[in-house]
Formats: C-alpha cells, sequence, structure tokens
C-alpha cells in the first residue's frame, strides 16, 4: 500500500499531466467527430461578452465598407420589391423571400475565424432573440454558416470553412445536387462534392443553397465555379467554388429560421424508424 | 512562491491571454500563419515554482485559449504539454545550474535563451498543429504551419522578453 502511495507521490508531475493531457485530447476528439456538444465554445458569458466589447471598437475600422454592403442590399432588395409589384404576384421559384415558412433575424458577426480548418463565428444574438442550434446564417451576398451553439446572448456559427461543414448545394441551371465541404487549401473557396458526371458544368455557373435539407431555404446564393475537373476513372466531378460571401470581412448577418423544419424532420424520423 | 510573484503571474496570465485573444488571434498572414505569444507564461514561469501547479495553470491558460477560439482542446493540449517538458528543456538550455536557483531566465545569455524559446515554441507548436488539422495525409501543412507561426511567435517571445526584462545594471 505504502509503496503505491510512494508511487503516486514519486510520479504525481506525470500522472497530472497526463490526465489533464487526456482531458485535452477528449476535448479535442470531440470537436472532431461530434460538433454538436461541445463542452468548451465561444458562446457563453465570458468570451461573448468579451468579443462583443472588442466589437464596440473594432466596428468603427471598416464602417464605410459595411454600409456600402447594406445600400448595396437594399438596391437590390428594393429592385426585388419593384419587380413584385410589377408582376402583382409572388414568385414562388425564389423561395428566399416569397415562402413564409422562414424568419429571419438580424446579428451581428463579434468574432471570425477563417485561418483554421475549423472556423467558427460569433455573433451577438443568442436564445434569448430566438436563435436555436441548427438554423441557417446567411449574408448579403450568400451563405455563411450553421449555428451550432447557443447561449443567452451569444451564438456560435460553424463557417462554411469549416472542414466538418457539409451543407447541400445545388446548380441554379439544372438542380444536379451535391454536398459542399472545405479542403482547407484556400479561405473562400469550397469544394462541391457529388455532382453525377452527366450533369452540364461550365465555369461561373452558379451554386446556390437547395430546399432539401431543413436549414436553409432554397436559392440563396452561395458562390460561383471557379474551376473543375473530372477523372475518367470516377463518375463524380470535383469541382470548386468560389464563394460569393467574402468570408474574411463578413459582418452583418442574418440567421434563417425554417418553422416548419420541426415538422419535417419528425416526419422524416418517423419514415427512417418505420423502415428499420 | 511569494505573494510578489503570485500577483506578478496573475497579471501576466491575464495579459498574455487579453493580447492573443483580442490582438494576435486577428493576425492571419498569408491565411493561415498565426504567431502565439501566450505561451511565454509558462515559458518565465518561476523556476522554483511548483511544477504540478504550472501543469495545471498550464491547462487553464490553454483551455482560455480555445474557448475564445472555439478550438475544442488543443491549446490545452500543447500547453499541458510544453508545462510538463519544461524543466528537461530547462536543463538542455541552461544545464544544470538552472536547479540551483541561482539562475533567472533574464540574466543568462541571449544565446541561450533563444534556444530554450525555439524549443519550447517547436514543441508547442507541433502539437497545437497536429490535433487541430489533425489528419496524417495534411503532414505538411502541419510542418509549414508550425515553421511559420513558429518562427513569428519566437521572434514575438523573444522581443517581449528583451523589452520586458529588468536587468539591474
Amino acid at each position: 500500500m505504502q509503496q503505491i502511495i510512494f508511487f503516486f507521490i514519486r510520479n504525481k508531475n506525470f500522472l497530472l499531466f497526463a490526465l489533464l493531457f487526456g482531458i485535452s485530447i477528449g476535448l479535442t476528439l470531440n470537436s472532431h467527430y461530434y460538433h454538436k456538444t461541445k463542452f468548451v465554445n465561444s458562446a457563453n458569458f465570458l468570451s461573448g461578452g468579451i468579443f462583443s466589447f472588442k466589437s464596440t471598437v473594432t466596428d468603427y475600422f471598416d464602417l464605410r465598407q459595411q454600409n456600402e454592403i447594406l445600400t448595396e442590399e437594399n438596391k437590390k432588395l428594393r429592385a426585388f420589391i419593384q419587380n413584385l409589384e410589377q408582376e402583382e404576384s409572388i414568385d414562388t421559384t425564389d423561395g428566399m423571400f416569397a415562402d413564409r415558412s422562414f424568419k429571419f433575424y438580424a446579428a451581428k458577426v463579434i468574432n471570425n475565424n477563417y485561418a483554421k480548418t475549423k472556423n467558427y463565428l460569433t455573433l451577438n444574438k443568442g436564445s434569448n432573440d430566438s436563435l436555436k442550434v441548427d438554423m441557417g446564417v446567411i449574408s448579403s451576398e450568400g451563405i455563411v454558416g450553421i449555428v451550432h451553439s447557443v447561449s443567452g446572448n451569444y451564438a456560435s456559427v460553424q463557417s462554411v470553412l469549416n472542414t466538418n461543414s457539409q451543407v447541400v448545394a445545388k446548380f441554379k441551371k439544372s438542380d444536379h445536387f451535391g454536398t459542399l465541404v472545405w479542403n482547407t487549401e484556400i479561405p473562400n473557396v469550397v469544394q462541391l462534392t457529388e455532382i453525377p458526371r452527366l450533369a452540364p458544368v461550365a465555369l461561373g455557373d452558379t451554386i446556390v443553397t437547395d430546399g432539401k435539407s431543413t436549414i436553409f431555404p432554397e436559392g440563396i446564393p452561395i458562390g460561383k465555379v471557379r474551376d473543375f475537373e473530372r477523372n475518367p476513372d470516377e463518375d463524380y466531378y470535383s469541382i470548386n467554388v468560389e464563394l460569393f460571401t467574402d468570408m474574411t470581412s463578413v459582418k452583418h448577418v442574418y440567421a434563417v429560421e425554417n418553422t416548419r423544419a420541426e415538422e419535417i424532420l419528425t416526419l422524416e424520423n418517423q419514415v427512417e424508424d418505420a423502415e428499420q | 512562491m511569494q505573494n510578489n510573484e503570485i500577483l506578478v503571474n496573475s497579471v501576466r496570465f491575464l495579459v498574455l491571454v487579453f493580447v492573443q485573444v483580442l490582438l494576435l488571434n486577428q493576425i492571419n498572414i498569408m491565411g493561415y500563419v498565426n504567431p502565439f505569444l501566450y505561451p511565454l507564461f509558462i515559458l518565465v514561469f518561476p523556476l522554483n515554482g511548483n511544477k504540478s501547479l504550472l501543469i495545471l495553470l498550464s491547462f487553464v491558460l490553454g483551455l482560455t485559449i480555445d474557448m475564445f477560439g472555439d478550438s475544442g482542446g488543443v491549446h490545452a493540449a500543447a500547453c499541458v504539454f510544453i508545462a510538463w517538458i519544461r524543466p528537461v528543456m530547462l536543463r538542455s538550455s541552461f544545464g544544470v545550474s538552472y536547479q540551483l536557483n541561482t539562475l533567472k531566465i533574464s540574466t543568462a545569455p541571449l544565446s541561450k535563451q533563444i534556444g530554450y524559446i525555439l524549443l519550447m515554441v517547436f514543441f508547442h507548436h507541433v502539437v497545437l498543429f497536429s490535433l487541430e488539422i489533425f489528419n496524417l495525409n495534411r503532414i505538411l501543412l502541419i510542418l509549414k504551419s508550425t515553421l511559420f507561426s513558429g518562427v513569428l511567435s519566437a521572434v514575438l517571445m523573444v522581443c517581449t522578453v528583451l523589452l520586458f526584462s529588468r536587468k539591474s545594471a
């Protein structure tokens, strides 16, 4: 018994190291594999508070640029309203504005990463402002990411520039859909996978979100085809997509809530359960 | 540790975390090069301080950085690792004399200080980027990030040490 106690005392530094290193590795693995159940994230009272303090200072630096972006968006929306009034009928193919099942919440990015392999943004709105986990986040130009954890006043968003990120996307012209992932090589360039080889692909094609997932409304712009290739022995294209949103300067964003998501997911789960 | 040392180290802890999170994490040269200054806390922790306490503090330090960076536990792991190997690194950089309490890091020859900083930064960054990227196929990216960020971090640390060393000359 005494021997054991002596052993612990003699090696207490190593044991402490091993314990804490083990915990760290555990947290790391957790963040690599189960991206929704993270214990340590920036959507909390302390880091959220410090980041919003930081953003009260740094917000002034790019006011001009952000104003231009918002003016540009106003212009687009104004043109859109004009068209609607002229047609006097709601164009249901452009689901972003017409479909009533989506609610938009404005928020501001108070912390932004884009240089790591797993990037997250922190927003200044949280569950008190009706933000929930799994809501899509878009900017005026295109998609930004998906909310992955919320606290009372802050939300942490998994950026599309994250190796865990998987967004269903499709070609605007042909409706062929695939999964959008990021290979970490260039910020602002993501990869569209699983596009079958019979799909027509051309440089500059617009990629938009697909309504099949309950996270984003259909037709939110994502980016355009930058380059693509198809190996003769593979059935799928590998396509590089340049994002419309400049992820390095995104500031004003909208969280999108699909009010029918729960209903759709419940139905889908029922079907899956029935098949098993 | 005396009261004074506790105060100095607490202030150093907080200042380094703030500088890292608010300033250095926003620097992204060429998209992936980011200097890390906060391990300096572990490097200049009192040489006669409690080793277990250092390992525990390093864990808290790393976890704080992780919390701000949404990076799981990668910084915590890297910090705990270099806190654990610190005695070995001290011995290999400054010789056995560091154990006799006669040595202060800031009064050692500059070349030895730089050697010590480089060693510690290298191990910190290797653990950090291996865990962050976590993909053996990307070993080149791990090495590239370690090299570029490491050089930047080391330069920054040497400058900070030179700037703040109190040489009673």
